[in-house]
């Protein structure tokens, strides 16, 4: 009897030093990234203002902004979204709905895993090749914005995938049953339902491209920009414009990088501030992502 | 179902015990009015209650394995026959007590004649409960079969008893009365006769599943 | 002696053989369904009692590697459903399916119903309203509904939800209603109302049920097959088959004296 009731409380020791060093781990990477919040929240919030978001670069570090950064992050986010989520989404429906099962679908199954793996430098260079060279494309918002969209490809393949999969397939029997055809069951059951998964994967996605500065850099962002591109409404018939998509551009992650490189302090400070911004935009995006889910899941439980 | 089996078994075995108390009781009786033994007559009565006791135990035994073990098939006709053979088995001891109270009466006056016919008659209605029940053992159709044949017979001797006995009150109509008992007792005999039919016909249904009750002619 | 029996057919299997890769799961059957009758089939797990309910609505190709030899024959106009010549969506358009487990579409109940009809292509409103109506009501659900059509159905209880389905089922006004363990997930009150509904529904519809409850089977089935290892053992009336089998298999079954 004492032998057993010894036991137990060794093995509840343990069981309470792994809780204490769980609980830890956990810790370490909450207190490092507050700390790094903190520590740029310190560094940069003295730096914003609504002239810092409404300014050019400049010379001089007081009077430079993040205006051109911020307008070519939103675009180059814009083309993304409009080429990373038709082909995203319609590829993840037709590996899950439509394609058969066989040797084919697996090594496509393969790569797809497999190039979420790949650098995003490598994104780069292939579209450097691709976009600026063969199809001239120049380096422009549409180059950035599709490099990106190569790079998050796999992320919303996969989410709309895990999502189509979280569908029982019972309803999928019950809607063929009923003498519906694939693309019905699809409109009206398999895109509805599965609609928050997606959306969650896409934010996700965007928000990492959001922050990447490698593939941006190779396919030849500048880091100087002191303009806007033109603007996509015009006065004339259509009165909408396209002509922003090829105009040169930088972004966020960029911005803050010229800035770190310089010598100067102030240029420091206004890179931490560049920072901030970018933080929350991130933050604000995940935050929505989550609000998706938590929404979708409460309405449909299978 | 290894329980339901050895309740089924169970109540077969109980089934059995009152067919072995049924033939005692026959015998018993023929015997008593045979050898003018009263105290045997009495023993027969008094043990009809055994017989209806068993009645009404395995009446309910068929009841409860229906409502809790809802037998189907095979296990169902086993059930349905037995709750029909131990009506006829109840109705039979009942025409044993009946032979012994004629038995005690006729006892205490002589014999108009030696009895021939009677004792044939209860060998073969005897032979007939035997094969019967053995028939509902065995799960033998051939043998249930040949039993309801042998009705027959017994109702030939039946006949030829009451014809004799008419013919020797007509001569002397003193006798009248010791005539008419034994006149019941052929008519029981034959009754008896009938049960075991009966048993034997619920036999096949057990077997085959086909009810031939009132068919004229029960071809194999 | 059966065919006797049947006085119209409304489809027939004729040497099905059905086959998963290279698994042989349906081996020769031949079972006749008699119009307006309800025909159960009754079998321990993985006999192919609902491996054979789904050759009926063409469910099996909806996966790969599936194989149909032999005849489902559809009465009055003789079609064989399995013939690669008939269009599986026309199948399902005739012959309609009531699942294991209650799988209402995470919509509203009138979406539910109407959603068979706008398959087919209805828009007209006052057509659905009448066609839903008419279907919850054939479902016996149209007095617990009626006033929350809008009402998401997963609100419903179980047995509530399985009721929409068949009204979901009911709504195309199906020639052959399947039913695959539909109370296997259901308490028994629920379980009762539906098994009278299937009951009242025989007198519109033809009827084929795979249930695990032979007691099921008994109360509601006008025919029963019993299967094992993808044969039909033995098909018979009825009554006559759980007072009296001709087979010893069909005999041990359901007995309960299996293996």
């Amino acid at each position: 009897m004492e032998d057993i009731k010894k036991k137990i409380k060794e093995n509840e020791l343990k069981d309470h030093i792994f809780a204490i060093i769980g609980l830890m781990s956990t810790f370490v990477g909450l207190i490092l990234l507050f700390v790094l919040f903190v520590d740029l929240f310190i560094d940069g919030a003295p730096r914003l203002s609504y002239k810092f978001l409404t300014s050019f670069p400049s010379r001089f570090p007081d009077e430079a902004g993040i205006l051109s950064a911020l307008v070519g992050t939103f675009l180059v986010m814009l083309v993304t979204a409009f080429a990373a989520i038709p082909l995203g989404v319609g590829a993840g429906i037709y590996l899950e709905e439509y394609a058969r099962k066989n040797w084919l679908t697996n090594i496509l199954e393969i790569n797809i895993s497999n190039l979420a793996g790949v650098p995003s430098i490598i994104y780069g260079l292939l579209a450097l090749g691709l976009f600026v060279y063969f199809f001239r494309l120049g380096e422009s918002i549409l180059t950035g914005g599709l490099a990106l969209a190569l790079l998050i490809l796999p992320i919303v393949i996969m989410s709309t995938r895990e999502a189509i999969r979280a569908i029982p397939n019972s309803i999928r029997e019950a809607s063929y049953a009923l003498g519906a055809t694939k693309w019905q069951t699809v409109q009206w059951h398999i895109l509805p339902y599965s609609i928050g998964g997606i959306l969650t994967g896409i934010i996700i996605g965007l928000s990492r491209a959001i922050g990447e500065t490698a593939p941006i850099i190779t396919v030849g962002a500048l880091t100087f920009i002191a303009f806007l591109p033109t603007s996509p409404f015009s006065s004339d018939f259509p009165f909408l414009s396209f002509k922003w998509l090829l105009d040169p551009f930088t972004v966020l992650p960029i911005q803050m990088f010229n800035w770190v490189s310089r010598p100067q302090k102030e240029f420091h400070l206004n890179a931490a501030a560049a920072g901030i911004i970018l933080m929350v935009m991130t933050l604000i995006m995940n935050a929505l992502a989550i609000y998706i889910r938590y929404r979708f899941r409460k309405k449909i439980k299978w | 179902m290894a329980i339901f089996d050895d309740e089924l078994a169970r109540l077969k075995e109980k089934i059995l015990e009152m067919g072995a108390l049924v033939e005692n009781s026959i015998r018993d009786a023929i015997k008593s009015l045979l050898e003018k033994n009263d105290a045997l007559a009495n023993e027969v009565i008094q043990k009809d209650h055994l017989i209806n006791t068993l009645d009404v135990e395995i009446d309910e035994e068929c009841i409860r394995l229906i409502a809790l073990r809802q037998p189907k098939a095979g296990d169902l006709r086993f059930i349905t026959t037995a709750m029909r053979i131990i009506t006829d088995l109840e109705r039979m001891g009942d025409l044993s007590a009946n032979i012994a109270e004629r038995a005690l009466e006729l006892n205490k006056e002589p014999d108009i004649k030696p009895f021939v016919d009677i004792p044939r008659m209860r060998d073969i209605a005897h032979g007939m409960t035997r094969d019967a029940l053995d028939a509902f053992v065995n799960k033998d159709k051939r043998l249930a079969l040949d039993v309801i044949m042998r009705d027959d017979e017994i109702d030939d001797l039946k006949h030829a008893i009451i014809s004799e006995l008419l013919l020797m009150m007509v001569e002397d109509p003193n006798i009248i009365c010791r005539a008419m008992r034994i006149t019941f007792i052929a008519q029981y005999l034959e009754r008896f006769a009938d049960h075991a039919t009966n048993i034997a016909e619920m036999v096949v249904y057990l077997v085959e599943g086909k009810m031939i009750r009132h068919t004229i002619n029960p071809q194999p | 002696m059966i065919e006797k029996s049947i006085k119209t057919l409304k489809a027939e299997s004729k040497s099905l053989n059905f086959f998963y890769g290279t698994l042989h799961a349906l081996k020769n059957v031949s079972m006749p369904l008699e119009i307006n009758k309800v025909t159960a089939l009754i079998g321990p797990s993985g006999c192919g009692k609902t491996t054979f309910l789904r050759c009926f609505n063409r469910m099996h190709d909806l996966y790969p590697h599936n194989r149909y030899e032999g005849e489902i024959i559809l009465y009055p106009d003789t079609i064989n459903i399995l013939s690669p010549s008939v269009d599986p969506i026309e199948v399902r358009m005739r012959i309609s399916m009531v699942f294991q487990k209650p799988n209402p579409f995470p919509k509203s109940i009138y979406e539910n119903v109407a959603y068979g009809l706008k398959v087919r292509g209805i828009r007209n409103k006052k057509t659905l309203d009448e066609k839903v109506e008419k279907s919850l009501r054939g479902a016996a659900l149209w007095d617990e509904v009626k006033d929350r059509l809008n009402n998401s159905a997963f609100d419903l209880s179980g047995g509530q939800q399985q009721r929409l389905c068949i009204a979901r089922a009911l709504a195309t006004d199906p020639e052959i209603l399947l039913f695959d363990e539909p109370t296997s997930a259901l308490d028994p009150i629920a379980t009762s109302k539906i098994e009278e509904l299937i009951i009242e529904l025989k007198k519109r519809v033809t009827i084929l049920i795979v249930t695990h409850n032979m007691q099921q089977a008994a109360r509601i089935s006008d025919w029963t097959g019993f299967m094992m290892l993808g044969e039909l053992i033995e098909f018979d009336k009825t009554d006559k088959l759980f007072t009296a089998p001709a087979e010893k298999l069909t005999e041990d079954y359901i007995t309960g004296r299996f293996g």
